[in-house]
This record gives C-alpha cells, structure tokens and sequence, in this order.
C-alpha cells in the first residue's frame, strides 16, 4: 500500500493524497445505480477476470510503495513521464478501461462498474499493491458534480480527459476574505454576453502553478450572499491568469495565490444554473471532505508510525516498545484508527446506498483530519532529535518533520474542524441555531 | 458485505427497540434496584425474551434456535443497552452459548436456554483487572474432576443455573495449553456464590469452589484443550458487551442531546451556545466510529474470518473510550441534575463502568493488539 503519508510538495494538495492505492470510489452516488444492483456478471468470474487483467497489465514498478511525491501522478499537460515511462503505461492502460475512474458512465470515459465491482477492482490492486494510476481533484471532486450539474456538452468535454489523465485541475474557493467564511467570497463575474468578465484573488489554490484549468466560485450577484454566486470552469493559460506559490511552515508551497485580471470566461463554462454555484460547491466540499478524510485512515501493510517508532526506540526483552508510555499512546491510537478504517468503509458503503447522513462527510473529515494529526505528533515522538532533521539525507529531506508539518492544515483546509463540528450539531444533532 | 444492517436486521432493530422500550426501560432497573431484588434481574422478562426468540438467536437452527448471528445478537444488546435493561441475555444467550456451541452439552443447556427456564454466568476472572491467565486447578478425580480455586465479577453467579468456569487441568498460569472449560450446574457440591452489588445496581458474585465434584461430562470440548471454547467464548462476550455498550452511549448521548434542546440558560436553549455544540459534536463522532468498529467485529466473527479477534478488540477498546466520553459528557451537560439520583443519566455512567471493565478494558484490548502488532 502506499505510504506516502502525505509527502509535502506532493501531493495531493489541500490534501494530501488519500492513503489508498486503488481508485477511490466516487462518493456521493446520485448518478450510480444501487449498491444492490445485480452483477451483469457473477461476482466471482468478475473477480478472476480483473486479477489475471491486473497480474497481466500493472507493471512491477507500479506495486512498488510511493516514495516520495514524485511517485504520484497526477496527470495533466504539464506531467514529464520522461524518468518514470512505466507511470505513463500504467495510466494510459487503465484508462484505456475506463479504471482510472472505475464507476463513471463508460460514455465519459469511465468503467461504467457498479459499486460492487470497483470495490472488487479496489480489492484486487490492493492485494498486489497497485499504485493509484491516476490523482486528481477532476476525479475526486470536479468528475463527481460535472456528473450530477453538468450539461452534457461539458461532461463529453471534460470529463474524458480527466478520466484520461489529460488535464490537472485546481479549485478556486477560498479567498483572502473568505475562509471558513466561503460564501462571503467577492471574485466578480461580470456579464459580458457571450463571456464574462472575472476579476479577483483567490488563495491556498492548491497547485495552481501546476494546474491546467480551474474550477472556480465566482460573484455573480452582489445583493445577496450565497445567492449570488456561481461555478465556473476556464483554463489557467488564460490571459489575466497569474499564480504566486505560498512557502509553508513545512518548507514547501503546495497552495498558491491566484490572481485574475479582466480574465475572459466563456458563458457555455458556467456549470449548473447563474447564482446557483453554491449549490454545486456545497456538492463538491462534500467530496473534498471525504476525501481529506482518507488521511486518517491507516496504510495496510506496514505502519510507518509503529515501524518508525521501533527502528529509533527499539523493543526491550518482552518484544515491546522500549518507551512504555509512548508504546500505550500509539496502541490507543491505533485503536481509534483501527475503528476509523471501520468507518470509512461503513461510510462509503452508506454513502453508495444512499442511506448516509447529507452532512456525515463533515464527520468524516473532521475525524480523519484530527486523527492524522495525531498520528505525526507520535511520528514524531517516536522519531525523537532525528526526525528534527530538516535537510539530510538521513531524514530524506526531512520528511518526518515537513510531513508532520503539513498536517496541520488538515483541519483547516476544506472547512475547519470548528466548521465540521459547526455543521454535525446543526444538521444531524439539530441543536438550535438559538 | 456492506457495513450497515440489511433489511432483515433492521426489522429485528425496530421490533427490539419497541419491545424492550415499553417492557424493560429504565424504570424497570429502578424498580429492580428499589425493591432490593435479589436475583438483579426479572425472571418474567428472561421468559419474555425466550418467547421473542432472543434467546436462540445464536443457536442453530438445528437445536431448535434461529441460527442467526452476532450483528442480530448485538441489536439486541444495543437495546438492552440502551435501556439499561437487567438481564443476563449476554452471559447466557451469547457468551455460554459459543462456548456451548458444538460441543455435547450444548444438549443438556440449550432447551433450558431456548426456553427461558435458564440463566448461565461467565466464571474467568480471578483478579480484579481481566485476564486469562487462569490459576484456578482442576485435579482428576474418580470419573471427574475437582475443581478448586475463586473467581470474581461473575454477573448473575449467585443466581445462576448453568457456571462456566476456565479452569487449569495442566500447564501454569499463563499457558495457553493446559486449561479446560466446564459446564457447572448451580447445585455442584463446594460451590459457594457471594453476591456483591456493584455500582451499576447489578449483582456480580465472587465464587470460591472448594473442591467441587463434576463429571467428565461437565467438560466442554477436550481437556487441556479449554482455550479453544474460551476464545469463542470471549470473542462473543466482548462484542457483546460492545454493543451494549454502544446502546449505553447512544442512550446517554440522545438523552443529553435532548436535554440541549430544552434546558434554558440566559434566556436561550443551552444547545444554541457553540461551547456545548461542539462538545455534542465531537461526542457524535465518537460514537458513529464506535459503531462502525462493532458492526465490523460482528460481520467478520460471523463470517469466521481470521481477522475477528483483531476487530473484536478494536470493537471493545473503542466502545470503551466513546462511551465512557458520551456518559461524561453526559453528566457534564446535565449540570447539577446530572448529579442526582433522580434523573436517569448517572444510571448510564454507572453501567458504561461495568461494560468497560467486562472482558478487558480499553488499556487492556489496546495492549493485545499493540502485542500482535509486534510492539
């Protein structure tokens, strides 16, 4: 499985790549059939078939663990295959199945699997250890509300070559302004009949330095708040485009400020009705807060932080962790992540069949981020001074640190853990507003 | 198999909810408790319980039960949960019963268990912390054994039909090999059961057995061999007592959440000031991830998966710590009249203490696993 924890500067931006190497599942199912649905096939033939395809098809150096982030392929115009061909060959044969998005309709470029069977093409990397083929915020989180908002000019354009691994998004939300407070954004679109006009900042655009389009909240209306807003889509080459990267506390500039001067943006780019991009965005958070929540969930395979923990302390005679106190933090949090693991599989298996609570995503997230942050303070622990190492190549580059680092913003980005608790007591424990 | 509960399942939970709801809340513990009663529990209601069919829901079908399983087991320990219910519905109809399970005695106690005539009780402890390190001697004698040696925090002991007691026939104290499991019925000669009140109103006995006499054919499986039936055993107990632990939580949970909405401070519901929101929320979460944990532990020891034992732990520690946060908070969010006698919630804690403790505790199941992770 991987373990690339969240390698800064790799990742997966505002959040760190999930830590599971098959294709997540895309959540939130209106477009998918039912969990229930029958297999066109018996589930069981399915299964050999996608093994002996897997064993024939995803070369050796694909099931190898990520190393650092440049093992991730997140696809795009910009992505040089040159030192890694196998990364290439990899994608491009899973596509060409439709399983770098194993669920999406076969016509956008996807398997067109039931949920029953990506779990069975999940189940199957996992068992050799299969690299995810393909990272994206168009398949986490674009794919899933062009799917359920989009027209279908947009889906036959776009999501093929999200699927495809042909162009690398990015996410405008949050702005200098607007922060947990998102809907109080002021990034304007200003109607100029066949376009519109967009003018304003962005920040924390995750990659934008990176990106080749955008997905982009915009102000169409000032009168009133979440009203007056809209989802647009354009292309980061765009004239009055320009990115600056953020260096981090971690070292590293995995979110950039985004500027847009007298940018043009076609009318046929707007997703969902004008006004009504709140309602896309709030679709969407919901796939970035699932997916953020993937952080917390624990690698199969070896455990970093125990492993860690052992090659720097080491086990006394009873074959146990020699610090004994940090040996009962790290076995009661495992007990959390354990169950954490549990849930998440609970919550896609809800989420698929429609029974999941609207706002259970916030729950997730919240739980996910606050776990990992737990996790790299007791990497950390059990690193002691040489995970303070911040350049060597003992410490690779310091990962340990920038990676423990990174995780703080895990509950900020994509809402705060405040936001999450916010939404939970509101929208499931209906607790009064006064 | 999808995390959730199928349609059948959710049925049982509907039905269960309703009738221990109406027949057994938690005023049937306070009347219990009130009027001193010296079984801990309502007979009435164990043959109530065999009439729904709860007690065969772990017996095979062909020993006249259900041959149903651990998640349908376990809604009806949530509910009992839930409703702080007195019963020995998790001694008798889930721990003895897989450890009874394809075992000859299983013909002797399970029409009596089916039928609601008898209760069993768990005798494994010997010290006040759970372990299965087992001291207590079991010497041939004649066609049997003599069993000597005490147990302790034996929940219905004093009360009960049927003993199950781990019991040392080879090895030393802490050998896997060597222990042997027997089925005690209550009028064993030697036997003696002191009923102790703990602090959740239930009965537990410390239990001294002075050379008691049984036959060869009180052993449950083979001699030395016990381990095997304790495992079943405790992998049933301890998911078991996970999901009454999760009725616990979610009942102390639902009533504080409740309490939220109601309770007014400074002229506004208390459940509007974000302090207590948050706090709730947390809780919330707690407990959904608790959940996920013994529903996973129930679908893999139904299965017969390898991996149970891992999730059963997991499913134990992880009640433990949500639970113990819903019944605290609980109290906290109650104020003052969380303190009284008066008002249900500290009828909550007191029993989160007890399911905690039963089987292992959280520190306890975290140190398995850390130990089978290899550290």
């Amino acid at each position: 499985m991987a373990r690339s924890g969240m390698v800064e500067g790799a990742g997966p931006e505002r959040y760190r790549q999930p830590l599971t190497t098959g294709p997540r599942p895309a959540l939130l199912p209106a477009y998918r059939e039912e969990w229930e649905r029958e297999m066109t096939e018996d589930p069981e033939t399915f299964r050999e078939q996608t093994r002996n395809w897997l064993e024939e098809n995803v070369p050796a150096s694909m099931r190898l663990p990520l190393r650092s982030e440049k093992d991730v392929n997140w696809g795009g115009r910009r992505a040089d295959y040159s030192k890694n061909p196998d990364q290439k060959l990899y994608m491009d044969r899973m596509a060409s199945r439709g399983w770098t998005v194993p669920d999406w309709p076969k016509e956008y470029g996807g398997g067109g699997l039931s949920p029953a069977q990506t779990k069975i093409v999940r189940e199957e990397m996992r068992r050799i250890n299969a690299r995810n083929p393909l990272n994206s915020f168009g398949i986490s989180m674009l794919g899933p509300a062009l799917l359920k908002y989009g027209n279908e000019e947009q889906k036959r354009e776009h999501l093929p070559k999200i699927a495809r691994g042909e162009i690398r998004w990015c996410q405008g939300y949050s702005e200098p302004n607007a922060g947990s407070d998102l809907a109080g954004l002021a990034t304007s679109a200003e109607d100029k009949g066949d376009h519109f006009l967009v003018n304003g900042q962005k920040v924390w655009t995750s990659y934008a330095d990176q990106a080749d389009w955008i997905f982009c909240l915009v102000r169409t209306d000032k009168s009133t708040k979440q009203g007056g807003i809209s989802f647009v889509l354009f292309d980061m080459e765009s004239e009055g485009v320009s990115t600056r990267p953020i260096l981090l506390i971690s070292g590293y500039s995995p979110f950039c400020e985004t500027f847009f001067d007298d940018v043009k943006v076609p009318k046929q780019n707007l997703v969902g009705d004008l006004n009504k991009g709140w309602d896309v965005a709030k679709y969407l958070l919901g796939h970035e807060r699932e997916m953020i929540s993937g952080m917390g969930l624990s690698t199969t395979g070896g455990n970093p932080l125990i492993d860690g923990a052992i090659a720097t302390i080491g086990l006394d005679d009873q074959g146990r962790l020699a610090d004994p106190v940090l040996r009962a933090q790290i076995a009661l949090f495992e007990v959390r992540s354990k169950a954490f693991s549990a849930m998440s599989e609970r919550f896609i298996d809800e989420l698929k069949a429609g029974r999941a609570h609207p706002a259970q995503p916030s729950m997730m997230k919240y739980y996910g981020t606050e776990l990992n942050k737990s996790r790299h303070e007791l990497v950390m622990a059990g690193g002691g001074s040489d995970a303070l190492e911040w350049e060597s190549d003992r410490s690779d580059n310091g990962a340990k640190a920038r990676t423990w680092l990174r995780t703080k913003a895990n509950s900020i980005e994509g809402g705060t853990s405040e936001i999450q608790l916010n939404i939970i007591a509101k929208r499931i424990l209906e607790l009064p507003s006064n | 198999m999808p995390l959730y509960l199928n349609e059948e399942q959710t049925m049982l939970a509907d039905t269960t909810k309703d009738f221990v709801g109406e027949n057994a809340s938690v005023k049937h513990l306070r009347e219990l408790r009130d009027s001193n009663n010296p079984d801990g529990f309502s007979r009435d209601l164990w043959k109530q319980f065999a009439e729904m069919g709860f007690t065969g829901i772990l017996i095979g079908e062909d020993d006249g039960g259900l041959g149903l399983g651990h998640v349908e087991a376990g809604v009806v320990l949530e509910e009992i949960g839930r409703n702080l219910t007195p019963s020995p519905f998790l001694s008798t109809a889930v721990a003895a019963v897989e450890a009874l399970k394809g075992s000859a005695r299983r013909e002797r106690w399970f029409p009596g268990i089916l039928s609601g005539e008898t209760v069993a009780a768990i005798a494994i402890d010997e010290k006040a912390k759970h372990g299965t390190g087992i001291a207590m001697r079991a010497e041939r004698s004649g066609n049997g054994f003599k069993l000597s040696g005490s147990k302790q925090f034996v929940g219905h002991g004093h009360v009960a039909d049927l003993i199950l007691v781990a019991a040392r026939t080879a090895g030393s104290a802490n050998d896997e090999d060597g222990i042997t499991m027997f089925a005690v019925p209550k009028d064993a000669a030697g036997m003696t059961a002191e009923a102790e009140r703990l602090a959740d109103s239930s009965l537990a006995a410390r239990m001294t057995f002075d050379g008691v006499e049984v036959d060869a054919d009180a052993v449950i499986g083979d001699v030395d061999r016990g381990s095997v039936a304790l495992k079943s055993l405790l992998a049933a107990g301890r998911t078991g007592a996970s999901a009454g632990m999760l009725g616990v939580g979610a009942g102390a949970m639902g009533l504080t959440v409740e309490y939220l909405k109601e309770r007014k401070q400074f002229g506004t519901r208390i459940g509007s000031f974000q302090a207590l929101q948050h706090r709730a929320a947390h809780l919330y979460c707690e407990m959904e991830v608790a959940r996920a944990a013994v529903l996973k532990a129930q679908q893999l020891l139904d299965a017969g998966s390898q991996a149970a034992d891992h999730a059963v732990s997991i499913a134990k520690a992880m009640t433990g710590l949500a639970t113990t946060l819903a019944v605290q908070e609980g109290i906290q969010m109650h104020g003052g009249i969380g303190m009284t006698d008066e008002y249900d919630i500290g009828f909550y804690m007191k029993r989160a203490r007890v399911l905690a403790e039963l089987f292992g505790d959280a520190n306890y199941h975290a140190n398995l696993l850390a130990e089978a992770a290899g550290y």
